[in-house]
């Protein structure tokens, strides 16, 4: 589904050049839930918005579902976002100015669904977050816990091929977090392909497969447990 | 999606009120005070007869010499607007185009039948029969006057409809009888309105004015000794005392316009017209060589001057101002678009390609746009209001707003406001939703 290979991201000034990701190689298959861990600044969202097709990357090879995204334009890479892709942001991103529904219907207007099968559409996820009742509500009208269910609600609408989620319980407390942690295994459960970016690993646990980054590489955790439990004691 | 994108332009407009109001009102002061003048502009800037204004031409001979200074300011030429009678009356004799009339203003005391309507001063026009063709005149009743009228110095007269209602109640006066400075004329027709503006056949007094109330033969006002009421212009030369001596010398008093329809009609009258002053040269009139001009109707309004410069001056300086408010609706547009950064990054993980943004953003500008016209419209309406109490009341009568002045209002506003807003929407549709969404 996602195949990283010796990828690299590096960010040039007139002076300097700093690599966010160095030779960094992942392969995320079909169905799996896969945690993505590490230190503060090791490059996990750097990784995240390359695998979200929202960065360009230096080097290395890039395979979405199969398909080699270097070189792809704009408008392809963003068409690829819409129909592939289902993003969680820890900020949760709804658009303030929308009610519940309409931050639903944005990713499904860009993908050019009629009116009635954006509905449908809409109306499905809702339910499977359990918000029916709120789909006028303004997300300043919902908890948190809410609000990121409205997210996910909108990331699955498009039935997207992978799920990205950057910290999804970051911005929640601990019941919210738990409620929010079971809807994505449910998803898994059936199905989806998840990768989660995290620095708790209580919630790393609950994925499949934990992959721990350090200064922009993969490390293998089984050879390196101190810095597991220096990342852990970063968190 | 356009709807779509209309729909989100006015949810954003909505969300920050003031802000989207300073952005209208940029727009809407501009677009009033740049389309006031420009509507004064174009009302003197008209052209009045536009079905033939490229057959009809004025007509110049240069007949007070290379040392004398022309009249009309900045003119290198020697050339005067008005041409004497001589060369009114040699040039009517050539028949050399396909119509032709010397004509001036003139006025009189008429006298009106009705013994309870006291005597009253009317502007008259002296010409000949082919003014009217000529110029298209509409008539309501009856027809202009014969060639043989015009031979014949007859006293025959055209009248407009409002001399009409006022001196026969509206009635067909056709084949009755004016008095004129107590000579009794025949009306033979009575023109509808004709208002050319400006009025291009005569630009020395009054060219934004109703015209005149009468048309006899030129002839006959000859005859009767008429004098000009127009400009009259001697130069050195101002004759001998009396009528006669007025007609025989070089003042120019007189305007003459042919009617050439083909390009060849034009060259034709051009090589008759200097051969005409080479004549004139030979038979020992002008010590010079022959130097003649035509010009149509719209080349004719720019030689003239008919629309003042410090008219296209103000115009300049209102389309500045109008630059200006752009400016300012540019700066508060890209504020306000870059203001709402994250939400766009939002969308751009969503999906949204940079075209999208750009539409989206680019339809938002074009509603501030419509916005900023409408109220740039009623602007422009006091606008008017104001200039017509400033104004001459013929000049303030033309200062009217017609739908075509609307349409361009709004256009303007739409497709200046969408210009100032591309590098906005541009900047809108580079922002990079990865720095975006790691930011949050």
């Amino acid at each position: 589904m996602l195949k990283m290979t010796h990828l690299s991201k590096a960010y040039r000034t007139e002076v300097v050049e700093t690599y966010a990701l160095r030779d960094f190689s992942i392969h995320v298959r079909e169905g799996e839930f896969v945690a993505v861990t590490g230190p503060s600044g090791s490059g996990k969202t750097t990784f995240l918005t390359i695998a979200g097709l929202l960065e360009e990357f230096s080097g290395g090879e890039y395979q979405l579902d199969g398909a080699n995204v270097r070189g792809l334009n704009d408008n392809q890479r963003s068409r690829l976002r819409n129909e592939k892709i289902g993003f969680i942001f820890q900020a949760f991103n709804l658009i303030a100015d929308l009610n519940v529904q309409d931050n639903i219907d944005v990713p499904l207007r860009y993908r050019g669904f009629n009116a009635a099968e954006r509905r449908r559409r809409i109306q499905e996820a809702l339910g499977r977050v359990g918000l029916s009742a709120r789909s006028r509500h303004y997300p300043a009208e919902l908890s948190g816990g809410q609000q990121q269910r409205v997210a996910i609600a909108r990331a699955l609408a498009g039935s997207p091929r992978l799920l990205l989620a950057d910290e999804p319980t970051g911005n929640l407390d601990t019941q919210m977090a738990r409620g929010v942690l079971d809807l994505l295994e449910e998803l898994h459960r059936d199905g989806a392909t998840i990768v989660m970016v995290t620095h708790d690993p209580e919630l790393a646990v609950r994925a499949q497969r934990e992959v721990h980054i350090v200064d922009g590489q993969v490390v293998d955790l089984a050879a390196q447990p101190r810095l597991v439990a220096t990342a852990n004691a970063n968190t | 999606m356009f709807n779509y994108y209309l729909g989100l332009a006015f949810r954003s407009l909505k969300r920050n009120i003031v802000l989207t109001a300073l952005m209208i009102a940029a727009v809407g002061v501009g677009i009033g005070a740049s389309m006031t003048t420009l509507t004064v502009f174009r009302a003197m800037d008209n052209d009045p007869i536009p079905q033939k204004s490229r057959q009809l031409f004025a007509v110049q001979i240069e007949n007070w010499g290379p040392d004398n200074k022309s009249i009309v300011p900045g003119d290198e030429e020697h050339l005067q607007p008005q041409i004497s009678y001589i060369d009114a009356v040699g040039l009517m004799n050539a028949k050399a185009a396909h119509r032709q009339s010397a004509m001036y203003k003139t006025g009189a005391a008429l006298t009106p039948a009705n013994a309870d309507l006291l005597p009253f001063q009317v502007q008259i026009r002296a010409a000949y029969t082919d003014f009217f063709p000529m110029f298209q005149t509409p008539f309501l009743l009856g027809g202009p006057w014969s060639a043989d009228d015009d031979k014949n110095h007859a006293d025959v007269a055209v009248i407009t409809e409002k001399l009409n209602e006022k001196v026969f109640g509206g009635g067909n006066s056709v084949g009755k009888n004016i008095n004129l400075d107590n000579h009794e004329f025949r009306v033979v027709g009575v023109l509808g309105a004709w208002t050319p503006t400006p009025q291009f056949y005569d630009l020395n007094n009054d060219q934004f004015g109703e015209g005149a109330e009468i048309y006899i033969p030129f002839t006959r006002a000859i005859d009767g000794q008429m004098q000009s009421w127009g400009n009259n212009n001697c130069n050195n030369d101002v004759g001998e005392p009396g009528w006669d001596g007025h007609l025989r010398s070089e003042c120019v008093w007189i305007q003459f316009w042919a009617e050439l329809p083909t390009a060849a009609d034009v060259a034709a009258y051009r090589t008759f017209l200097s051969n005409y002053a080479a004549d004139q040269q030979r038979s020992g009139r002008f010590h010079w060589p022959a130097h003649t001009h035509i010009r149509n109707v719209r080349e004719w309004l720019i030689y003239q001057h008919a629309v003042q410069d410090e008219v296209r001056i103000l115009v300049l300086v209102s389309f500045s101002f109008l630059l200006v408010c752009l400016l300012n609706a540019m700066g508060l547009m890209l504020a306000k678009i870059m203001g709402r950064a994250p939400d766009i990054g939002v969308r751009r993980a969503l999906g949204a390609s940079r075209r999208a943004i750009f539409g989206q953003c680019l339809i938002e500008a074009g509603v501030v746009g419509l916005a900023g016209g409408l109220l740039g419209l009623v602007l422009t309406a006091l606008g008017l209001m104001g200039l017509r109490s400033l104004l001459s009341e013929e000049v303030g009568r033309l200062t009217h707003f017609s739908p075509a002045d609307i349409t361009i209002a709004i256009v303007l506003a739409v497709l200046a406001t969408t210009l100032a807003g591309l590098y906005p929407t541009w900047r809108a549709a580079q922002v990079q939703p990865a720095w975006q969404l790691k930011a949050q």
